[in-house]
């Protein structure tokens, strides 16, 4: 009797144990599936950018032969370099590139055709031609050939993003212009190279002419004003507020401010710069300085609470050899103590750094967002910086923006994993453990 | 300007100090600098307001007469015209006056300046020198001198919250003039366009912030749907079921998310995962805004996945070991133990966690302002497009502006409500952290 009681009880415990099993697999199932869920976000993010951006990196090319007409370019007998370089910079090169062009499609006729014909090289050329000019005057009179640029809308053809197939009216290239890109690629002349242009220019309104140099300067000049003053500052209040602080009201004030500080929107901080430091202070508006001070107030409390881990965890004892050993407490601290802390500050800061690098919505408050072509020089220049510029070609409705702009991202993310592999590194290399 | 630093630690090469001799040569020279250096800086933060001031009141009476904007426009004409940029008026002859007056006070007040600098620094730094005798205690000076430096950056941070919540404060009080509080705070209908001019038709203005506060709450709301399980999930997974090597692996990957700037998640939402969501939504015949709510709140949610997941991972892990054992010594499953034992006891943690995690939401500003819309929605549908508190205070914000329309100053107003409801969240969210660790501790 007891035996089969106890029977039907473990049949029934036992299915109820393979019940809770299955639960149990069926919970760890989903907790993995969260998992990996947010990691696919991460994996469609990325391929979604590389596969736009990457041909960013590239630029189309069309050689022409050019004649240098010298009708068009004029006299330049008895010029010396300064007014021969003022002469060229004046002359129609436009006229020097649709002749040559017109050479080479010698039945192209009437003004439209001409006018469209010319609209397969960028307007960059024109530069490119005034370059080659001043450099060489011997040039004049002769045909070269030149490798010229073409525009956003040939390039954006050449690498697949306009399709042949659609209507002629829906598509930025017409059928005569593809008529003339097919001649020309069964001749061999249109060529793809690395767009170094991308690196080295400013902002242009022309995609194919566009560059990241003066964002990336911008941002660099900004990131050093914040570097400059949060640091320091961010320093020295972790060593008061851990090492000299008294325990009383002002310092514990403190601490829920910086606490609190961390967690405030950074669009906050944006609003504050444009109300103390533009409208209070009158300084610049755009200007690097202006970010780089309203960015180090939002980096100060990141900083502060990283360094104070890193003072933290350096151990009395070496406070107490200093000490002991005749320091005063000031010597014992900026001796022995920062010292010791300081990769752990750094990596803090480098942080930091990277937070600040990426932060885009204080700065289009203070105004960083003007469209500018110049490469800033100082920290007074208008400038913007890598993710205002991110953001404004985001906002371009240009195609050729939209490849330009996730080229962008990935010169700002591989800053990103440069700074925090540069945090990790010094983390690793100089970290002590006690 | 006040460099004469270096000179000064040749004269320690005493043996009977004090104190070291570079503490004598530190002391010369923090004294002397300090105050040139805090001259300079009244330059540079008060300098041109001065120059501004002298200019006007070197004005005839006919400019000091202006309203306030126009007196503005009037000295920003003469700011162009002194560094030779376009200007709105003719160019008369008083204005040019005026200019070179403006220059030449410039100039003047910065010799001024420029001369205190060095004349105080020079002459505490002989006062200093000759101070300088064996029985100084210049180290004690130093370290006084130092620490009260520490006390001052420490305090910067409350200078800030203090420059936070004044400048707030105060522009919304000058927008509460114009504007009074109930409809701000009250009012359904948000088109901030004041009439330029008084008899202009259909733009009166109208401030009821209830639309945007809904925008938000909507898309936070989305973003927590999206983040709170995912994170949730993959913290318990990952403190629980993973194995170390697993957990070395994820768990940097995770926060890669976090580390990505939010121009980019921006960028997403609006190129790939607006597009997608109106898409399929055409496929089975919904109409879908290509701002919808849906895709920003959606990417935001993916952006807050890695702080809900290592805040809930930093609270999960710090549950007491004795507390999974006695579990399991009672025969339960690892997922009973979860549900049962971990959870609640970690709970109040990860309902910090999601307090963080929803302020961060409501501030958080890139990625609405690329793929919400800009026009005020009362709405509860996630498919239309609706727009945010932190969109309106961009938008009224960048561009042409001039500063005391209720327009702008309704940007403060926003930012101060803002900052309320953010601080409010990370308060309570604090609270409840430290009620939990002085459990266990």
């Amino acid at each position: 009797m007891t035996d089969l009681k106890q029977n039907t009880a473990s049949l029934k415990s036992q299915a109820r144990l393979k019940k809770r099993y299955r639960k149990e697999r069926l919970f760890k199932a989903i907790g993995l599936s969260g998992l990996l869920s947010g990691l696919l976000a991460l994996t469609i993010m990325m391929i979604s950018i590389l596969s736009t951006g990457l041909s960013g990196f590239s630029e189309t090319r069309i050689k022409f032969d050019i004649y240098m007409d010298p009708e068009i370019i004029g006299s330049t007998d008895g010029y010396d370099e300064t007014e021969y370089r003022d002469h060229i910079a004046q002359i129609n090169h436009s006229t020097l590139i649709r002749n040559s062009l017109k050479i080479k499609f010698s039945d192209v006729k009437g003004r439209r055709d001409v006018f469209n014909l010319q609209k397969l090289v960028s307007s960059g050329s024109r530069e490119e031609v005034r370059r080659l000019l001043i450099e060489d005057k011997n040039l004049i009179g002769k045909t070269i050939a030149m490798d010229l640029l073409a525009s956003s809308n040939v390039d954006m053809y050449v690498k697949g993003q306009i399709s042949r197939d659609v209507n002629q009216s829906e598509r930025k290239i017409s059928d005569r212009q593809l008529a003339w890109l097919d001649i020309l690629e069964s001749e061999g002349r249109i060529l793809k190279g690395f767009n170094w242009k991308f690196f080295s220019t400013g902002d242009s309104r022309e995609p194919e002419l566009a560059g990241i140099l003066g964002a990336a300067m911008g941002s660099f000049l900004t990131l050093l004003v914040t570097l400059l003053i949060a640091f320091p500052i961010g320093v020295a209040s972790a060593l008061y507020l851990e090492e000299f602080a008294p325990h009383n009201k002002w310092t514990d004030l403190i601490e829920i401010n910086i606490n609190n500080l961390a967690a405030v929107p950074s669009i906050i901080f944006g609003l504050l710069g444009l109300a103390i430091f533009l409208n209070v202070f009158n300084m610049p508006r755009s200007a690097p300085l202006v970010g780089g001070l309203t960015l180090a107030l939002m980096t100060l409390p990141t900083i502060i609470i990283s360094s104070r881990a890193a003072i933290r965890a350096v151990p009395p004892s070496i406070r107490d050899a200093a000490i002991g050993m005749g320091a005063s407490n000031l010597q014992a601290q900026f001796h022995h103590v920062l010292p010791l802390s300081m990769p752990g500050i750094m990596t803090g800061t480098i942080i930091g750094m990277a937070q600040a690098l990426g932060e885009t919505a204080p700065l289009l408050m203070i105004g960083m967002v003007a469209f500018i072509v110049d490469v800033p020089q100082g920290v007074l220049d208008a400038a913007t910086a890598l993710p205002v510029q991110i953001f404004l070609w985001a906002d371009s409705p240009e195609r050729g923006f939209m490849e330009k702009t996730s080229a962008a991202i990935i010169v700002l993310l591989v800053f990103l994993i440069m700074m925090n592999g540069l945090a990790i590194w010094v983390r690793h290399k100089f970290e002590k453990r006690w | 300007m006040g460099r004469k630093k270096a000179v000064l630690s040749v004269n320690g090469k005493i043996r009977d100090l004090h104190s070291l001799p570079g503490h004598y040569g530190w002391f010369t020279a923090l004294t002397s600098f300090l105050p040139g250096l805090f001259i300079v800086l009244v330059w540079i933060i008060f300098g041109s307001n001065l120059v501004d001031n002298f200019t006007l009141a070197a004005l005839g009476d006919e400019i000091r007469s202006l309203s306030n904007f126009d007196r503005a426009l009037y000295m920003n004409d003469i700011h162009n015209l002194a560094i030779g940029d376009a200007i709105s008026r003719p160019l008369t002859n008083s204005l040019n006056n005026a200019t070179n007056f403006y220059l030449r006070t410039q100039n003047n007040l910065l010799w001024i300046f420029t001369l205190s600098a060095i004349g105080v620094s020079s002459l505490l730094a002989i006062f200093s020198f000759r101070k300088i005798s064996p029985e100084l205690r210049s180290r004690n000076l130093v370290e006084r001198l130092i620490i009260i430096m520490l006390v001052i950056s420490s305090s910067i941070a409350i200078l800030i919250t203090i420059g936070i919540v004044s400048s707030l404060i105060v522009e919304t009080l000058r927008f509460l003039e114009h504007v009074s509080l109930s409809e701000f705070l009250l009012g359904l209908k948000w088109s901030p366009q004041t009439a330029l001019r008084a008899d202009q038709v259909g733009s009166s203005g109208s401030f009821g912030a209830i639309p945007l506060f809904t925008g938000t709450l909507l898309i936070t709301f989305i973003a927590l749907l999206v983040a709170v399980p995912v994170g949730l999930f993959s913290a318990i997974y990952m403190t629980e079921f993973a194995s170390p090597n697993a957990r070395i692996f994820f768990k940097p990957l995770l926060e890669l998310l976090a580390g990505i700037p939010t121009v980019v998640y921006g960028f997403f939402a609006a190129l790939v995962v607006a597009p997608v969501i109106r898409n399929s939504g055409e496929v089975i015949g919904l109409e879908i805004a290509s701002e919808s709510a849906l895709a920003a709140g959606l990417v935001m949610g993916i952006m807050i996945i890695p702080l809900i997941s290592s805040l809930s991972d930093d609270v999960i892990s710090s549950v007491p070991q004795s507390l999974r054992d006695a579990s399991y010594g009672l025969g339960a499953t690892k997922t009973e133990t979860i549900v049962n034992v971990i959870l609640p006891s970690a709970l109040p943690g990860i309902v910090s966690a999601f307090l963080l995690a929803a302020s961060r939401a409501i501030g958080e500003t890139m990625i609405v302002v690329m793929a919400a819309g800009m026009a005020a929605n009362l709405t509860a549908n996630p498919l239309e497009a609706v727009t945010t508190v932190t969109v309106q205070i961009l938008a009224l914000l960048t561009g042409d502006q001039e500063f005391d329309s209720a327009k702008t100053l309704s940007a403060f107003a926003l930012g101060l409500a803002l900052f309320t409801i953010t601080l409010f969240l990370n308060f309570i969210a604090l609270k409840l952290v430290r009620k939990y660790q002085e459990q266990y501790d």
